[in-house]
């Protein structure tokens, strides 16, 4: 009697097939496997938006459902980033190591060579030493459970801390952007051991695919980000769609009332909050291997207030709507901030759109805000007519999470 | 009759102001009780406090045949011991169907882990439908809740409570802003729940108050003037004073 889980929830099947789909589609009009028509650096691009999809979905999850404001998910992404970073650069770096004394008539030692790459790392922070956080840095398994582990475990630690002493609303937003910026200060340092504001670079080669051209990897981070993303598509579906997805509604319109049901409310959006970060680390771990760099700029807290306007423009408290903001915005963000967009000459003054492009955002963002609050998935509503809750212009709950009743109407 | 919740000598400050006062108050097992007193008497704070929503400066609050106190237990904890609550204010979950709220409500396991692995049984969906006829929202079940009308939007809320199957529900004046008609259905759920487990109504309407036939206490400056049967306490000088003869 029950009704499958796609039954349940018919978006998910679009939203999959849509992916599958764009995803051959660029697959075979790429330079790499099909017949160039979409270069590398484009692929890539679409490979790096697909990831800014699935940590906007995150945080759609933590915001959009369950009303927590998180303006720290970009923290996440970024930990994400350095932490599979490490690996590439270690790896990478030790295969030029090897390969610079191959010639020498005696082979090195380990300890020669590990001194190589610290050298070579660390030069231009003035270190030859690894610091101890990179112990792991040699081993792609390790380094790929802390893509999990360092998130997961500040977004805990973190959360509980917030969540047990009930700051909510606008004083937690502050908290995770504090988070966010002690943790790029800290990152800044240079002996933070993770090389200050030169960050880790060299991303795109993978260690033990030399031979393996860009064209042809640019494809697989395309294949493995689109999954991915499917996965975290599902993944949140399953969540929200269930009698948790109820819970955290309650809890974003109305957490006093769930806690007077018995809902232990602090567990829920700690469980939230640390999900999220976990798959906002994910996405990072996919993004910054087709970036080739990150840096401390990258957990700067704007990104995350970016990442907020995304969700907001796509509609929050949807799943596809945090997909097709994050998508929409970021790539015309490239667009403009790219160079491509036609300046546009006034007479007495020139509009470049790298400077302006910002001011452009800003202005859609309240546009959104104040007129469309359903933002652009709000577009699918149309198909649909139900009721609007009848609530004479007030928000649906007390919180400050809480919807209001424009967005709901469907 | 064995005593369910035992509230003694409770009193609570808010900014030098005395909401709260030295206030005593015991109901057993199936008992229906009533709640009267002037605005500001401390009618809502006591069920903040019995909820703990608010903690009190002193006294005891003492729970159940284990004698708990509920003083050390956080909201969710109460309420997961057996005592519901409704608000002054409807408060549902407005951008969800009735049906999700009820299921919401439904006594269940509550942690995190077993709410996102719970799948829907029968059994479940059948208590939702009773449930719904109950309160007479039936054919409202997949309709959001934000969608009701005000009257309705109390009886779901008095469903939810009757969900999570409390051993005290305390309710604060349900029948604000119903039609008359709707106040005969609220009292004849508030009666109907009472023979099971225990009942607290914070009304004002006198008419509402004789038609729940219960003991009555009298609440003033955050202590018990009086208590007794309706007729009892409103012969009752003071009460005369303070409250009706205003
Ligand atoms: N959180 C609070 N802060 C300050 N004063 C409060 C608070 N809650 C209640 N009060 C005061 O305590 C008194 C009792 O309020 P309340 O319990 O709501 O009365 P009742 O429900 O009987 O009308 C009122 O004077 C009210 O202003
Ligand atoms: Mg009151």
């Amino acid at each position: 009697m029950e009704r499958s889980f796609f039954a349940r929830n018919p978006s998910t099947l679009i939203f999959i097939t849509i992916l599958a789909v764009f995803t051959l589609g660029v697959t075979l009009l790429s330079e790499g496997l099909g017949v160039d028509v979409i270069s590398t650096s484009m692929v890539k691009t679409l490979g790096k938006t697909l990831c800014l999809c699935l940590i906007a979905i995150a945080m759609d999850l933590v915001w959009g459902y369950c009303g927590i404001l998180s303006l720290g998910h970009f923290a996440f992404f970024g930990l994400g980033g350095y932490m599979i970073g490490m690996w590439l650069m270690y790896e990478r770096t030790k295969a030029i190591v090897v390969s610079a004394t191959a010639g020498a008539p005696l082979p090195p030692t380990p300890q020669e060579i590990r001194d190589g790459i610290g050298t070579q790392i660390f030069g231009v922070v003035g270190g030859a030493e690894i610091p101890p956080i990179w112990y792991f840095a040699d081993s792609l398994f390790a380094q790929l459970a802390l893509v999990v582990l360092i998130p997961g475990l500040l977004a805990l630690v973190f959360g509980w801390l917030a969540f047990r002493s009930r700051v909510t609303g606008v004083y937690l937003s502050i908290l995770t952007q504090a988070m966010t910026l002690a943790l790029s200060l800290y990152l800044f340092q240079n002996d933070s051991g993770l090389r200050g504001n030169n960050g880790l670079s060299g991303l795109q080669n993978l260690p033990g695919a030399e031979n393996v051209p860009q064209s042809l990897i640019s494809i697989y981070f395309l294949w493995a980000s689109a999954a991915a993303l499917a996965l975290g598509y599902l993944l949140a579906a399953w969540i929200v769609g269930g009698k948790f997805g109820s819970v955290i509604r309650g809890i974003r319109d109305d957490e006093a009332r769930v806690r007077f049901l018995g809902y232990h409310v602090e567990g829920y959006k700690l469980f939230v909050f640390t999900v999220t970060a976990i798959i906002a680390a994910i996405a990072g771990a996919l993004y910054y291997p087709q970036a080739g760099i990150i840096n401390p700029a990258e957990i700067a807290p704007i990104a995350s207030i970016y990442l907020a306007v995304w969700v907001a423009i796509g509609g929050r408290g949807r799943l596809y709507g945090a997909v097709i903001g994050a998508a929409f915005v970021s790539l015309v963000s490239t667009w403009f901030t790219g160079g491509q967009a036609p300046d546009i000459p006034l007479g007495f003054y020139t509009v470049k759109w790298v400077d302006w492009w910002l001011v452009l955002l800003g202005l859609s963002f309240v546009a959104v805000t104040l007129f469309a609050p359903k933002g652009i998935g709000g577009l699918f509503d149309m198909l649909s007519g139900r009721l609007a809750p009848q609530r004479h212009g007030a928000d649906l709950g007390p919180d400050q999470g809480s919807f209001r009743e424009k967005e709901a109407e469907q | 009759m064995s005593t369910l919740l035992e509230v003694s000598g409770i009193s609570v400050t808010f900014d030098g102001f005395r909401a709260i006062n030295n206030l005593s108050f015991n109901i057993g097992n199936a008992e229906l009780r009533a709640i009267i007193g002037p605005n500001g008497a401390g009618k809502t704070t006591f069920m903040d406090i019995v909820t703990g929503k608010t903690r009190p400066d002193e006294g005891r609050v003492i729970w159940g045949e284990k004698n708990i106190s509920l003083l050390k237990m956080s909201e969710s904890q109460i309420a997961r011991a057996g005592v519901g609550r409704k608000f002054q204010r409807p408060t549902v979950f407005e951008d969800q169907s009735v049906f999700d709220n009820l299921l919401m409500a439904l006594k269940k396991e509550r942690g995190p882990f077993d709410v996102l692995l719970y799948r829907r049984s029968a059994q479940d969906r059948d208590k939702v439908h009773a449930l719904a006829d109950e309160i007479g929202l039936s054919a409202e079940l997949p309709r959001k809740a934000g969608e009701l009308a005000h009257g309705q939007k109390q009886w779901l809320e008095i469903g939810m409570l009757l969900a999570q199957e409390p051993r005290l529900l305390l309710v604060d004046e349900p029948a604000a802003g119903m039609s008359p008609a709707e106040r005969e259905h609220t009292t004849n759920l508030l009666k109907e729940a009472a023979k099971t487990r225990a009942v607290v109504v914070v009304e004002h309407d006198m008419e509402f108050v004789r038609r729940l036939d219960c003991k009555v206490t009298v609440f003033h400056e955050g202590s018990v003037l009086a208590e007794g049967s309706l007729d009892h306490v409103t012969a009752n000088q003071e009460v005369i004073d303070v409250y009706l003869g205003r």
